[in-house]
């Protein structure tokens, strides 16, 4: 009987349907979302690198590609998702990396604080350089 | 003790995560002006092609790319499994392949600029 039983292990079975079942989950899957248009949008930046490297014509298509209306949705969500992708992982970052001066630690919001204060600065820094205004 | 892989895999996406959040959505906004008509001067061909054009930028870009995109693999190779696909080397084969196809382009694609 034993042996029966050993021999027809339980597999649970594994769906997708967790996801909803607390919030807390869906921001979790929604976080993980991000890598796909992060990683999608740099491989659209590739293909433009190729674009560049072929001369202005090419570029040009590229451009009048990135003013498509699927382009502009595509750059809205994946703007929606890489912010929330950065204010997850600055979040985060206090955990990853504690930091202790003296007999004791930094505070977490400190820590988070400094990143999402570095990360204005570089963007309008990027902003700036790039002549967006 | 076993011999693990792990930290050669997960070193670049942590290194990926920190790169992606402080940089990325910043880019992607230049494209999305770009997108809607508004492209910031440093889009235009001849200025952007001389950018690219310096070793420093290239390296820059080739480290971005490959960043950007193991990062966004390691953690798709995760949410797979959460998903509940099971056949993990599969897909850590074929996120991870496409991650590296992606830079070697790149890599490509800048040495003819």
């Amino acid at each position: 009987m034993a042996e029966e039983v050993s021999r027809k292990p339980y597999v649970r079975e594994m769906t997708s349907e967790w996801i909803f079942r607390h919030p807390r989950y869906l921001r979790y899957m929604t976080r993980e979302f991000s890598c796909l248009f992060i990683g999608g949008w740099t491989l659209l930046m590739v293909w433009g690198l190729k674009q560049l490297a072929e001369g202005p014509a090419a570029w040009a298509a590229f451009l009048d590609c990135l003013k498509s209306p699927a382009s502009i949705v595509f750059h809205v969500l994946a703007l929606a998702f890489a912010v929330y992708h950065s204010i997850t992982w600055f979040n985060l970052t206090p955990k990853a990396l504690p930091l202790q001066v003296g007999e004791e630690f930094v505070p977490d919001v400190a820590i988070s604080g400094a990143h999402f204060g570095a990360w204005a600065v570089l963007s309008l820094v990027v902003l700036y350089l790039a002549g967006a205004f | 003790m076993a011999i693990s892989n792990k930290p050669i895999v997960w070193g670049p996406f942590a290194a990926g995560g920190t790169l992606t959040a402080f940089l990325t959505p910043v880019l992607i906004l230049l494209t999305l002006l770009a997108a809607l008509g508004h492209a910031p001067d440093l889009l235009a061909h001849d200025r952007l092609h001389a950018f690219a054009g310096h070793w420093l930028a290239k390296v820059a870009i080739a480290g971005v790319v490959f960043l950007s995109l193991w990062s966004a693999a390691h953690r798709l190779r995760i949410t797979c499994y959460d998903l509940g696909i099971r056949a993990d080397t599969v897909v850590a084969s074929i996120v991870y392949a496409v991650a590296l196809a992606g830079t070697g382009a790149s890599v490509l694609y800048l040495t003819r600029i």
